[in-house]
């Protein structure tokens, strides 16, 4: 919480912060080197490579000609000349969710930042750290409607965690190194600073001081003592618990902290969308993913438990279906960094505001482990009665038997990068995840095209690892020009193809809500021959239409390291994705196949 | 989100200090369209510590939903402060103008009511009477009602502006 003591710190560190605008107000530390030496375009690079910025996703245009000119003798920085702004931030939203580090986007003036919005709002959702850099026109003719004039701040407003507009170069350097202070500390999200170009042009100071000190943000990280004590004692005495674990818990890279407190403790743990991989599938207290498409024994599970800790997770309506009929008898704990997330759509007994990877160790150590033992023998005979379905092998390639075969392939330990659909849910269920910051998918938002530039910037974060783009026919054409890049900066992404001629999910959504009236969702033989889209853009092309092909087809993908490699999976294309919670529906009252729905 | 029903009960005072910028600003007021709390007035205006700006919401919602709003305006990353004023004793001031038609019962009437609101006359025409009133909301509001039946022709309210009391003990001099 804020206080008024912070309010007479705040003016001070303002006046102070800002590198002063005479010599006479400059505060005595101000380094020598802080001469009016640089421009504006200079001081951007010389800061973003003081942050430790090693890779930038950028694409030129008239109001940020200053900055590429700087690019032009600058060899430190990697700069990736994406195709387009959208995937650029999707590129650089993959860079981040893959490394923890914040992705940075360089884009023009008007159109060029209206371009990063889907972007910018698909990284909000997942509080995602970015920082959006946008050219703007000069200052005098703001508001003129000059051309490429958009008001950007505007715009991105309600989808930013902070935005600035730079009016005087003296204070870029600072804006900088507080926008790259805010996307990462608390809850992580995207920030843009809009650099008019005259700003880009004009000299003015950098001081090199790193010190970033914002007195109304200071997030709540430790947690609240009684409170943790009181979770902790209700875990203790619980007969039914359960653990969900959200996106927080790889955002505050607390996946060590959940694991070993859900192992010591011996209690069911399942995860969300955002939260796979905070802790291994392989573990005997996992049960997967809930929610819409998770498996029936974690909703089950979910709707029976009678004391749950939600760790860095939000009750999205996504998991928590009919929110009168979500886990009614469940006493609640919920461990979130921001205040804003707890009790927002389901009341909470035992709200702790502060950081997953503090919260949970201070808890781990005053709790006993419960004895649960009848839950567990609940649980498993739910696992045994219900397991995740999946179809009998024939001569077809069924959809779940591709995303088994990848796992296989890839021993687990692939980073996979979804775009949004059946293929995506899929990829969450038969996926064996077992490593953190290795699944990948815009989850809030459910934004299409983002699957395989997110899988680029990740693959350049990570060039050790192995890049399998799991993606759809819908989803792959929303962003294919980046195939384009992929080639020029030879990125190694294994792109795999479920392709089932049609936007599957919306398909399926017809099929049970709309009698099976399938508008304007088959593609059916309009597809592109998605392999010579691959050759002609210099990349590898390769089809599978049976299970042997499909193996043999993957198994050569993995041993291309130079470039993108597209895998057309020719699936079963009547397939659905099950469990299915029917929208409206509670939890519990899952259907389990096409037979069931009718 | 928003509540369907309004009542002076679930009216909620809150007093938020920011750093002066419009794009602060603009972020609060998005936080009630964007998310659909209800608004009934805001002031903004800068403080007298340099660089500041207090900003007076009123806004109705039961007690989750001005939690919820609360955090919301906390989450902005330029306030410093946000003071809900509901349950505190607080000075709380309101300004409006009121023009009334004197043609039903002339003026004496008219400034009789105004005297008993100590409202001031600030402007007179033929057929009409310009008021300033000021005080708490219900005060004005209690002026605007008796005033209703001679005929309003025009109106402009501030909204309320307001203070936490210094001396929490109990007094009545609102």
């Amino acid at each position: 919480m804020k206080s008024t003591e912070s309010t007479s710190t705040a003016l001070k560190s303002d006046q102070t912060a800002k590198p002063g605008v005479t010599e006479s107000t400059a505060p005595e530390t101000m380094p020598v080197q802080a001469a009016l030496t640089h421009n504006g375009a200079d001081i951007l690079i010389k800061t973003l490579a003081d942050l430790g910025v090693d890779t930038i996703f950028g694409y030129p245009g008239g109001a940020v000609l200053p900055v590429y000119d700087t690019l032009f003798d600058n060899h430190d920085l990697n700069h990736v000349l994406i195709r387009h702004e959208q995937a650029g931030t999707h590129a650089a939203d993959g860079y981040a969710r893959a490394t923890g580090k914040p992705g940075v986007v360089l884009a023009t003036s008007g159109p060029g930042g209206t371009n990063t919005v889907t972007g910018i709002a698909t990284a909000m959702m997942d509080s995602i750290p970015l920082v959006v850099f946008t050219g703007q026109v000069p200052t005098g003719v703001i508001g003129n409607d000059a051309f490429q004039e958009a008001d950007i701040v505007g715009i991105t407003r309600p989808i930013t965690k902070q935005n600035y507009l730079v009016r005087d170069v003296n204070e870029l350097e600072h804006v900088i190194r507080e926008a790259f202070h805010i996307a990462t500390n608390g809850r992580p999200g995207p920030v843009l600073v809009d650099l008019p170009k005259d700003m880009l042009n004009t000299k003015g100071r950098f001081s090199g001081m790193k010190k970033v000190d914002i007195p109304s943000f200071k997030p709540t990280v430790n947690g609240h003592h009684p409170q943790i004590a009181k979770a902790a004692e209700m875990l203790s005495n619980a007969k039914k618990p359960l653990i969900y674990v959200g996106g927080g818990a790889i955002l505050g890279e607390a996946w060590e902290e959940v694991t070993a407190f859900a192992e010591r403790m011996n209690i069911p743990v399942t995860t969300t969308l955002m939260g796979l991989g905070a802790f291994p599938e392989s573990k005997p207290q996992s049960l997967g993913m809930l929610g819409m498409h998770g498996t029936w024994y974690a909703n089950m599970a979910m709707t029976e438990c009678d004391v749950l800790i939600a760790v860095g997770a939000r009750f999205d309506d996504r998991v928590t279906g009919r929110l009168d009929g979500f886990s009614q008898n469940s006493r609640k704990i919920h461990i979130d960094i921001d205040p804003s997330c707890i009790g927002k759509n389901v009341p909470v007994e035992v709200p702790i505001v502060g950081d997953v990877k503090r919260v949970i160790p201070a808890i781990d150590k005053l709790a006993t482990p419960p004895e649960i033992s009848e839950w567990w023998d609940t649980i498993h005979t739910w696992q045994k009665e219900h397991p995740l379905v999946v179809p009998e092998a024939d001569d077809k390639i069924y959809p779940q038997h591709m995303v088994k075969m990848i796992s296989e392939v890839t021993e687990g330990n692939a980073i996979v990068v979804t775009d949004v659909g059946q293929h995506q849910m899929w990829a969450a269920q038969h996926y064996n995840y077992n490593h953190p910051r290795s699944w990948i998918s815009s989850g809030g938002l459910g934004t299409m095209g983002y699957g395989f530039p997110a899988a680029m910037g990740a693959a350049l974060a990570c060039p050790d690892r192995d890049v399998v783009c799991i993606t759809g026919d819908g989803g792959f054409q929303m962003s294919s020009y980046e195939l384009a890049t992929a080639v020029e900066y030879k990125i190694p992404v294994k792109i795999a193809l479920m392709n089932n001629n049609c936007l599957g999910m919306v398909r399926q959504w017809q099929q049970l809500f709309y009698n099976n009236r399938t508008s304007y969702s088959v593609f059916g033989s309009n597809n592109p021959d998605f392999v010579k889209m691959a050759e002609c853009y210099g990349a590898v092309g390769m089809r599978a239409t049976n299970p042997a092909e499909m193996r043999e087809v993957l198994t050569e993908a993995m041993k291309i390291k130079d470039g993108p490699v597209l895998m057309d999976f020719r699936v079963v294309e009547t397939e659905n994705c099950y469990p299915m919670v029917p929208s409206g529906a509670a939890l519990n009252e899952m259907v389990e196949s096409d037979e069931e729905c009718k | 989100m928003s509540t369907t029903t309004i009542t002076k009960d679930s009216r909620h005072t809150l007093s938020v200090l920011v750093k002066h910028n419009l794009n602060t600003f603009s972020r609060i007021i998005g936080i009630f369209s964007g998310k659909g709390f209800e608004l009934e007035s805001v002031t903004f205006a800068s403080e007298a510590e340099r660089g500041m700006a207090r900003i007076t919401i009123t806004t109705y919602g039961n007690e989750e939903t001005v939690e919820q709003i609360n955090k919301h305006l906390h989450n902005v990353i330029d306030v410093l402060k946000v003071t809900d004023l509901t349950h505190k004793k607080c000075i709380e001031r309101e300004l409006a103008i009121v023009k009334v038609s004197t043609a039903k019962v002339g003026r004496p009437e008219i400034m009789l009511i105004a005297q008993a609101f100590k409202a001031k006359v600030i402007d007179i025409t033929a057929d009409k009477l310009a008021l300033e009133v000021t005080g708490n909301t219900d005060k004005v509001d209690a002026m605007i009602e008796v005033l209703k039946p001679y005929g309003i022709t025009e109106m402009s309210r501030t909204g309320s502006v307001a203070l936490k009391r210094e001396f929490q003990g109990a007094v009545n001099i609102n």
